[in-house]
């Protein structure tokens, strides 16, 4: 612990820089009125950047600061880069989304800010207080983003049962942290490590209670099964953008959230909660799989989609080894990329002036926009899990984890459930390929979400070439998250 | 000079090279069309060519891979791109090299529409079958063998015929299932030798025996579906029948050998006591394959289900072929699958032909073919022989040496085989009756005209090898025989270590 008087602030510059825009950020919109949307968008992508740059400068070398509190390692490194890319390409791929609809507000990449600013907290939380407050600063913020355009009924419905859920969620969290509280004493990770290895706290029936509460906290964020059923009406209701935020950024630091909770202070209980774990996944894989079937609205089916990925993820986490986790972190970067670009591909579904979401809409799109139409092929095959594609490399890491800590019938559901979700996929590719042409989209889809859209699947389409990079530093991320 | 040529990658990428190409062409869609027909002709035209060099340049009395190439890849995890041919793989690149001009050729004027598109599937194809014949990284073989469905996908469902899109889904969702239970078998080949080289894999001798058998029945499931064994046959007739023509000739041609490969590559040599184990297993499916899908064959109307179904019985001989392990039956299945990969492709061929002229496939429209078109009743009949297996073909020798080989083990399995070589005379040559003999009743059957310089074309080369294969098959059983003979080695060892453990293989020995 720090004994100097003012606490080293060093390792928290990202978390604090963001803060600080945001709240400048606001101070402008406000001065400068409804015009400054733009304007402020613009800011607030700079403002992520440098953020990712902080996070950089800070570095990877593991520092616990503020009393304990907050800590940064590789690890957090790893899932803050990815998250600020999904905030950033969020709040770009709303641009001209907000302005067609005429809810180009400089008050949502604020909100994006500020729930980024709560992304990282979650990241870098070392103890269960910093964590809620990352935790409700994300939330609370992205209520409201949900809820944002707020003539459209569908729009206000989403963020209201997102948060009325999400309430609820948080609420039993805080449950099981006050019970891991009385439980132990403590509600810092590292005292919690050593209560629980100590001996004193070990397998105490509070604690194992306490643990059920939180996961189900953290289940609802990453939206696994049983605690899934906000997701696709939020999906479906919330502005398409928002849909797409809500998809990466703070799925992203969900499961960052999840595997440190898990893996750190409650790494000597494995054996209480692994069971706890493998049910949700297997859960969310087979749920994701199955309701996807008979969906029409593409973004309803994107939900049941990333409710799947999130059971893939599980699985890595499951296993509770190094393997799994880097397998985590592997896999949550291509479900960035793939999910940003098939939300941007959504995005450029728009029929004189409105946007169309139903699959029938993507009717023989290989005939009129022939490009449009191999990027979303690319986009579904890769979600699919079908080699060349990225997508399949994410999938193979996991199974990798999965058969290298011996979760056989894990392994076995999972590739399973993945024909199945490939039935799903396959489903668009037909329609879009295969079938009569509906009238075509409108043109041009504007610069940002072609640049979005062609560099995305160019990634997706390209990424076995060279791997290495990123499975390298997913590898070297991990390892930090053990080295504690 | 050519040795230190990464001969290989070349062989494999040149077709992905001239499917950029192809996609980069713009302008008026009828210039579009004819000019992406000539880059996919010529550049894989180019790839046939080069991939004669493997030939050239390949020694047939090495047993080991050869002209290795090799990358680092994905260091962390030791996967590394690998690639190399023996005396297994090499000529199943070579069909492969061999087939898609053709496909190229035979589609020239029956695909109208989305032509460029269609070219790049092709091309794309035939990157993933070569890469995976290849492959020497488990990674790598697995990206290019799963990666094949894609193409294959898009080829049933965007140029295929009336029921397309069921067919497509079967054969993607049938396959994709097999396929990602042999990933996992991967995954725990990798966890157990700490690589993903295949070369390490073949030559492991420390798996335990209940993990072979998980491990050998993962391969099953996908090779079965692949090859495919009765009873998980049921994709291919509604595959075939759907695709476009030259859709078929590369599923029959390239795509089922995959399964066949894959049973020698990897179940034989780095599972065998499983492979033992399981020997009675692959006979019995494939004397019901052999006999089963014979008769079925006897009884279709439509003449592209006929030869789907006889593809099915064809290769039932060549896995029963594989699994008797001994040097006959493993060169006859070898053969065989070779055999079959151009016989059958031009059979689809010779359906093509007459399905562009009358666009049905009913067996029963046709008849009397023989008397407007000689050219093709003469193509038709050389491969409906060599289909059945009539000496002086390829056909013969392969089914030959494979029920050789099944003499040696096991009697009843060569009986029983024998009587599918009396079935596919009958089913062959009913069809033939029907579609080539007898009098012109139909008006419009009357009118079909006689072989186009472009068929003739396609046909000719297809011709020169039956009879090459057939007259004078050494040129074709020499470079595999080192590597069979070592497959062969590590099967015969594991069955003298096991000794009175495998009563079964007693048994068929006596």
């Amino acid at each position: 612990m720090s004994t100097s008087v003012v606490p080293d602030f060093f390792p928290v510059l990202p978390e604090m820089f963001l803060g600080v825009a945001a709240m400048g950020l606001l101070l402008l919109g406000a001065f400068r009125g409804e015009r400054s949307a733009s304007l402020v968008s613009w800011l607030s992508i700079a403002a992520l950047v440098v953020a990712m740059g902080l996070v950089l400068h800070v570095g990877g070398s593991r520092q616990i600061s503020l009393e304990g509190m907050f800590i940064t390692d590789g690890y957090g490194a790893f899932m803050k880069v990815l998250a600020i890319a999904g905030s950033a390409l969020s709040v770009l791929l709303a641009l001209d989304y907000n302005r067609r609809r005429g809810i180009a507000r400089f008050e949502y990449p604020v909100l994006i800010l500020l729930a980024t600013a709560g992304m990282m907290m979650m990241i870098s939380a070392h103890d269960f207080i910093a964590l809620y407050l990352g935790l409700e600063l994300q939330s609370l913020a992205l209520y409201v983003v949900a809820s944002f355009e707020r003539d459209s009924l569908r729009s206000t419905e989403a963020g209201l049962k997102y948060f009325v859920l999400g309430a609820l969620a948080s609420g039993m969290m805080l449950f099981g942290i006050s019970l891991i509280y009385g439980f132990s004493g403590a509600t810092n990770f590292e005292s919690l490590q050593h209560a629980i290895q100590g001996g004193d706290a070990a397998h105490s029936v509070g604690i194992v209670f306490g643990i059920v509460f939180i996961v189900v906290g953290l289940a609802f964020k990453v939206s696994a099964v049983p605690f899934h059923m906000w997701t696709p009406d939020v999906y479906e209701g919330a502005p398409t953008p928002v849909t797409a935020f809500f998809s990466v950024a703070p799925k992203v630091a969900a499961i960052a959230l999840f595997v440190r909770v898990m893996l750190d202070p409650f790494h000597g209980l494995t054996s209480d909660w692994w069971q706890v774990i493998w049910a949700i996944s297997v859960a969310s894989m087979i749920l994701g799989a199955l309701a996807a079937i008979t969906q029409r609205n593409i973004k309803r089916l994107m939900a049941y989609s990333s409710i799947g990925h999130m059971g893939y993820a599980l699985m890595g986490l499951a296993t509770g080894t190094d393997p799994g986790v880097s397998a985590i972190l592997f896999y949550m970067v291509i479900y960035v990329i793939m999910n940003v670009g098939t939300f941007a591909a959504i995005l450029c579904m728009r029929r004189n002036g409105k946007m169309v979401e139903e699959i029938a809409d993507l009717s023989g799109l290989a005939r009129t926009q022939p490009a449009l139409a191999a990027a979303i092929g690319v986009f579904m095959f890769s979600l699919a899990g079908i080699p060349p594609l990225a997508g399949f490399l994410a999938k193979f890491y996991i199974f990798l984890a999965a058969i290298d800590a011996r979760y056989y019938g894990l392994a076995i559901i999972g590739v399973v459930t993945s024909v199945v979700g490939a039935y799903y996929y396959l489903r668009i590719v037909k329609v879009m390929f295969f079938d009569e042409p509906a009238p075509a989209f409108d043109r041009p889809a504007g610069p940002v979400l072609g640049t979005v859209l062609t560099l995305t699947a160019l990634l997706v389409l390209l990424f076995f070439v060279y791997p290495a990079p990123i499975a390298d530093s997913a590898k070297a991320a991990a390892a930090t998250l053990f080295a504690g | 000079m050519t040795n230190n040529w990464p001969l290989l990658s070349i062989v494999t990428f040149l077709p992905l090279l001239g499917a950029l190409f192809v996609l980069s062409i713009r302008g008026e869609a009828a210039i579009v069309a004819r000019n992406a027909r000539n880059v996919a002709l010529l550049t894989s035209l180019a790839t046939f060519l080069l991939s004669l060099l493997i030939w050239v340049n390949f020694d047939s009395n090495s047993a080991d891979f050869q002209m290795i190439d090799q990358a680092r890849w994905l260091p962390g995890y030791s996967i590394v791109y690998k690639m190399g041919v023996d005396g297994i793989s090499l000529f199943f690149v070579l069909l492969s090299t061999f087939l898609t001009p053709l496909c190229v050729i035979a589609s020239w004027r029956s695909i109208t529409v989305r032509v460029r598109e269609y070219m790049v599937a092709f091309l794309v194809l035939e990157t993933l079958m070569v890469g995976m014949f290849c492959a020497l990284d488990f990674v790598v073989f697995y990206m290019f063998f799963e990666g094949v469905l894609i193409p294959m996908f898009l080829i049933i469902g965007i140029w295929g015929g009336q029921r397309r899109v069921y067919a497509a889904f079967k054969f993607f969702l049938y396959t994709l299932l097999g396929s990602v239970l042999m990933l996992l078998a991967i995954l725990q080949i990798y966890v157990v030798t700490d690589t993903f080289d295949i070369p390490t894999a073949l030559n492991y001798d420390k798996f335990p025996e209940t993990m072979q058998t998980w491990l050998w029945l993962a391969f099953f499931a996908s090779f079965a579906v692949k090859v495919p064994m009765w009873p998980v046959h049921t994709w291919l007739p509604d595959a075939h029948v759907e695709a476009p023509t030259a859709g078929s000739v590369i599923l029959a041609g390239v795509l089922l050998k995959m399964g066949g490969y894959g049973f020698i590559r990897f179940s034989l040599p780095m599972l065998p006591a499983a492979t033992l184990q399981f020997t009675p297993l692959i006979y019995g499916l494939s004397i019901v394959a052999i006999i089963y899908t014979s008769l079925v064959a006897l009884a279709q109307q439509d003449m592209k289900k006929l030869i789907a179904y006889s593809s099915v019985a064809h290769m039932g001989i060549v896995t029963m072929g594989i699994f008797t392990v001994t040097s006959e039956g493993l060169q006859g299945a070898m053969f065989q699958m070779l055999s079959h990969g151009v016989v059958s492709a031009a059979l689809f061929l010779c359906v093509g032909v007459v399905y562009d002229r009358l666009h049905t496939r009913e067996i029963a429209r046709y008849g009397g073919l023989v008397h407007n078109m000689p050219k093709y009743a003469f193509c038709f009949m050389v491969f409906t022989l060599a289909s059945i297996g009539l000496p002086g073909t390829s056909g013969f020798v392969g089914e030959f040496l494979a029920l050789i080989g099944a003499f040696g083990r096991n009697t009843w399995v060569a009986f029983l085989a024998t009587t599918g070589v009396i079935l596919s005379a009958a089913y062959m040559l009913y069809l033939y009756r029907r579609i080539v003999f007898e009098k012109i009743t139909k008006e419009d059957v009357r009118a079909m005209l006689d072989l186009h310089w472009r068929e003739v074309v396609v046909f000719a080369p297809m011709l020169a090898v039956v009879l090459w294969m057939g007259i004078y098959p050494s040129s074709f059983l020499k470079p595999m025989q080192p590597t069979l003979a070592r497959v062969m080695d590590r099967v015969s060892h594991q069955a003298a270590s096991n000794g009175d453990a495998t009563p079964q293989l007693q048994l068929a020995q006596h």
